[in-house]
């Protein structure tokens, strides 16, 4: 589960337009590679890893994102193996559950919460 | 810890030996009963791997990875507290001190001992089994050695003619080795067919080029070092440089019988109807154990087997007695069914029914009893679709009809009555033979806990999950349960939109709804899934084919987001459309010369045009700039769309066409270019009855005739083959166009999402004829505004690729950083064959 409390440090990835609404982008940090999903139906911006834990893609920021009983979630182009926005788990199946950030929006610039 | 649950010591400790299929279902059957936390668990297995689907082993060469076949992840053992040990053989029982030994020293104790030690393949005393390159089929591992030999071999020889020999016959087939099947009977799968039937499994398999050699015993397997013939007993040879040997199955019983646990003459444990061997804290289950005189070789009766023993290690008392052997498969390609009383052996006077349709390949067999009331058994050959019907009515003793033919005789056109049958079974009858579910259980599902779906009911009850050969009659079962209590039947889209995909349609057309956001505001709700949203997608470009990424990108599945099929490995695929497959040599230059510039791998596509791989997704708009810039266009070959109308050459060069093929198949394929439908489109057209364009393999197929075009629908290859049907005769090409419109509009505007037209004339009520009197006598009278509603949408065509490279806010999208130019450092790509192919770490295990 994202939570704020254990941030270290906040890693400013783009500008706001830069991420389509209702959809995802994939930020650089480092060596690591970020989904971030401006899903602006709900107002609600989102972070996990963009590696899908099913067949090692880097694909889940290409990924459709939807809800399923109001939980958001996002899923893989490859597959369509599902998980969740918020816990990082695996809606659909028994993969491992993905890693999740905080995001933060200020000044038309969206952060990453990294710990 | 809570006070009532058990402490570990006072844990009776449950051991298994054998963590296959049946040692594994044993597992999950006594977790359910151990919800007090009675018993501790402990499985050994001697392979690596946690247990695995062995029943399904062949579909390990096509798609399924090692995962699929896994019943369940290492962590599923943890999650339930079972202490699992793979790659640990047990190789010590000491039936005194009531513990077992690995082979790695490891002793444990246990309270009761369930012996699930399976099989072995039965390797005969043939001189030259030893060589390199005869192989068994049984594990992960014999299937991995026969994948990599098989690269260096041509011929195969498979020995055994028995349900695992044709199964291993069919994956040597797929590797792609000419193979031929040893049989020492008369006929194949004695046990299960009679002459008749085994004759036409035999033409079956022929026909899918696999030789069938019966009445051959193996003299010996020759060769310097490695298989180079075969010499049989009546003096002929056979060439082969492999060798797969599956003449049968030996109980693994060593353990046992240095135990000084009884064993049977020929191998097996001897067990009594509950299971329990000569000592009552062991017991044995699945193919090791011997009942009656009997060893199982089939996984249904393991599980029951294993039922048994949960059962009577949880205070119960069950007894497993005869088991029923029906059974269906698929063998090569052929369908294969025998159930009850299937050579009508039982009753004295009984009577067959047999339908030999050698011209099908399919052959149908009952035994009904002597007064014609009741259905004894029988068998099915080529089309085994009525098989649990039939099974159904034998154990249930049903009333036949007036007719008893009628029962085997198949769907005919308009007729569907299958259904209804289902529902009118009593309760009690067994809807899944392989979990047991019974119709009572599923229908008070639907009725009382309203699952309307087939996953909630696979989920609840396991129905579905094993063989999957009931899951038809499970929608038939929900289907028939909401129609009986005059609920409507729907089919919405998912938990977003309560409408039918043709209401969807409907509603965008009538109220001129362009957008996905405004169509959920005012006719779904919630923020939408992965299911609404690219079937909104399709929707919207079928009813006004607008741009696909205008406002719209982010509900498109990633094919359709990137204008390019996604690879292994997170590539894409370029695809230019070549109408009809005609392309100039100047066209083959520039893609050739683009291939070298970007470095792709080139390969010709089934629909005759060039397919080029490993295009890393920033650069695709710049391959389309150039590709445009030659006068290249789209195919559309990432799109549920049309992609392609196939041609042979035609009577411009061709001695026996009639007609111009190629041309005609351009007019067709540049008329429907870029239209968008519920799935993918295909096309053909052929310049004569010898028909090398496959027309009738595709949802639409045109043929020559003399006097002008016949005009063939709803066809197609993929999963399920199907031959395309004819809608009319001796069209001429203005004509043929007008049905084409009506036939694809109509297709479009009816069909549900992801149905190909052979699905959605399967599923249309009136069939063919019903089809042939919307489309050729206009009986709806729709025919002239679906021709409109074609030409509006031909109209507005343009290729999506020319939009994209000339608009740089879509051009933009195109980056897999959104804060970096750089690419996805994770590519990796490795030389084969002199081109580039993706060498992606996930994919490993399963890569061929």
């Amino acid at each position: 589960m994202q939570t704020t409390q254990n941030v270290n440090q906040w890693f400013k990835a783009a500008k706001v337009e830069d991420f389509p609404k209702n959809g995802g982008a994939c930020v650089k940090y480092k060596d690591q590679q970020i989904a971030v999903f401006n899903f602006s139906r709900r107002g609600e911006w989102y972070a996990c890893q963009n590696m899908c834990p099913h067949k090692k893609e880097m694909a889940l920021a290409r990924g459709m994102i939807g809800e399923s009983e109001n939980e958001p979630k996002v899923a893989c182009p490859f597959h369509k193996k599902a998980f969740s926005l918020q816990s990082g788990e695996n809606i659909n199946g028994e993969e491992e559950a993905v890693t999740t950030y905080p995001v933060k929006v200020e000044d038309g610039y969206v952060y990453i919460g990294l710990s | 810890m809570t006070s009532n649950t058990v402490s570990d010591s006072q844990k009776k400790h449950i051991v298994i030996v054998g963590n296959g299929m049946v040692g594994y279902k044993f597992c999950e059957k006594l977790l359910k009963k151990n919800d007090k936390g009675d018993f501790r668990i402990t499985i050994f297995g001697e392979e690596t791997r946690p247990a695995y689907d062995r029943v399904h082993l062949s579909a390990y060469f096509e798609d399924s990875s090692e995962e699929d076949l896994q019943l369940a992840p290492i962590e599923w053992y943890k999650e339930n507290g079972i202490e699992l040990h793979t790659g640990e053989l047990i190789t010590e029982l000491d039936r005194d001190n009531q513990t077992v030994t690995s082979q790695k020293g490891r002793t444990v104790s246990y309270d009761k001992l369930i012996l699930a030690t399976g099989s072995s393949a039965f390797v005969p005393p043939i001189p030259g089994v030893e060589k390199k390159g005869v192989f068994v089929y049984r594990t992960i591992e014999d299937l991995d050695a026969i994948t990599n030999y098989a690269k260096k071999a041509s011929k195969a020889a498979v020995i055994g003619g028995g349900l695992l020999g044709l199964e291993a016959a069919k994956s040597a087939m797929d590797l792609g080795l000419e193979t031929s099947v040893i049989e020492f009977a008369p006929r194949l799968m004695p046990r299960q067919l009679d002459e008749i039937g085994a004759q036409a499994l035999k033409s079956a398999l022929e026909d899918f080029n696999l030789e069938i050699l019966l009445n051959k015993n193996t003299k010996q397997i020759a060769g310097n070092g490695t298989p180079e013939y075969l010499d049989f007993a009546d003096g002929e040879r056979l060439d082969a440089d492999m060798v797969i040997i599956s003449a049968g199955i030996r109980p693994r019983d060593e353990l046992a019988k240095k135990a000084d646990l009884e064993v049977g003459e020929r191998g097996g444990i001897v067990v009594n109807d509950r299971m329990e061997t000569n000592d009552p804290n062991i017991f044995a289950i699945g193919e090791s154990a011997l009942h009656r005189g009997m060893i199982y070789g089939l996984v249904a009766p393991g599980y029951e087997m294993a039922d048994v023993v949960v059962e009577n290690l949880t205070g119960g008392d069950e007894e497993f007695t005869e088991f029923d052997m029906s059974t269906k498969l698929k063998l090569v390609g052929v369908d294969v069914a025998s159930f009850g009383d299937a050579f009508g052996e039982t009753e004295e006077n009984s009577k067959k029914v047999i339908i030999d349709n050698k011209a099908k390949g399919v052959y149908k067999r009952i035994n009904i009893s002597e007064d014609g009331k009741r259905l004894l058994g029988g068998m099915l050959v080529g089309d085994a679709d009525d098989y649990n019907m039939l099974l159904q009515i034998a154990k249930n003793g049903f009333s036949l009809p007036p007719d008893p033919i009628d029962l085997i005789i198949g769907e005919r056109d308009g007729e569907t009555g299958a259904g209804q049958k289902v529902y009118d079974f009593p309760d009690d009858s067994i809807i899944c033979s392989c979990e047991s579910v019974t119709k009572g259980e599923i229908c008070s599902l639907i009725e009382e806990e309203g699952m309307e779906d087939i996953d909630s009911i696979k989920g609840c009850t396991k129905a579905g999950t094993g063989c999957s050969g009931c899951v038809p009659m499970l929608d038939d079962l929900i289907t028939q349960s909401m129609k009986a209590r005059g609920k409507e039947v729907r089919k919405v889209i998912c938990e977003h939109f309560d409408y039918t995909r043709q209401e969807l349609y409907d509603l965008i057309k009538v109220k001129e709804i362009h957008t996905y956001d405004e169509l959920l505001d005012e006719h779904g709700t919630g923020n939408g899934c992965e299911k609404c949203k690219p079937a909104v997608a399709s929707l919207l470009a079928s009813a006004f084919n607008e741009h696909v990424l205008k406002d719209r990108d982010t509900i498109q599945d990633t094919n359709d987001r990137f204008l390019a099929n996604i690879q292994r490995g997170g590539t894409y695929s370029v695809i230019p459309r070549v109408p009809g497959g005609e392309i100039t040599p100047d066209k083959l230059i520039t893609i050739g010369q683009l291939a070298k510039k970007y470095g792709l791998y080139t390969k010709i596509t089934g629909g005759q045009r060039i397919n080029m791989m490993g295009a890393r997704v920033d650069q695709l708009p710049n391959i389309w700039e150039e590709l445009i810039e030659a006068g290249f266009e789209s195919g559309h070959a990432y799109g549920k769309a049309l992609r392609t109308v196939k041609s042979c050459v035609g009577s411009t060069w061709c001695r026996y066409g009639l007609h111009e093929s190629v041309s005609f198949a351009i007019e067709i394929e540049e008329r429907y270019r870029g239209l968008r439908a519920p799935h993918k489109l295909k096309g053909g057209v052929s310049g004569c009855v010898r028909e090398c364009a496959e027309a009738q393999a595709k949802d639409f197929g045109i043929i020559a005739t003399e006097e002008g075009w016949n005009l063939f629908v709803c066809g197609n290859g993929g999963t399920n083959p199907q031959h395309a049907r004819l809608l009319a005769t001796d069209l001429d090409e203005e004509t043929l166009i007008k049905y084409l419109d009506r036939f694809l509009m109509f297709y479009i505007k009816t069909a549900e999402h992801l149905n190909r037209t052979s699905t959605w004339l399967n599923k249309m009520d009136g069939g063919l004829d019903y089809l042939k009197k919307v489309v050729v006598e206009d009986s709806l009278g729709i025919g002239e505004e679906l021709e409109q509603e074609m030409q509006q949408l031909i109209n507005v065509y343009a290729c999506e690729w020319t939009e994209v490279v000339n608009d740089p806010e879509l051009r933009k999208r195109f980056t897999h950083f959104v804060n970096s130019e750089d690419a996805d450092p994770s590519l990796k790509f490795k030389d084969y064959r002199e081109q580039k192919v993706p060498a992606p770490a996930g994919w490993e295990k399963d890569s061929k």
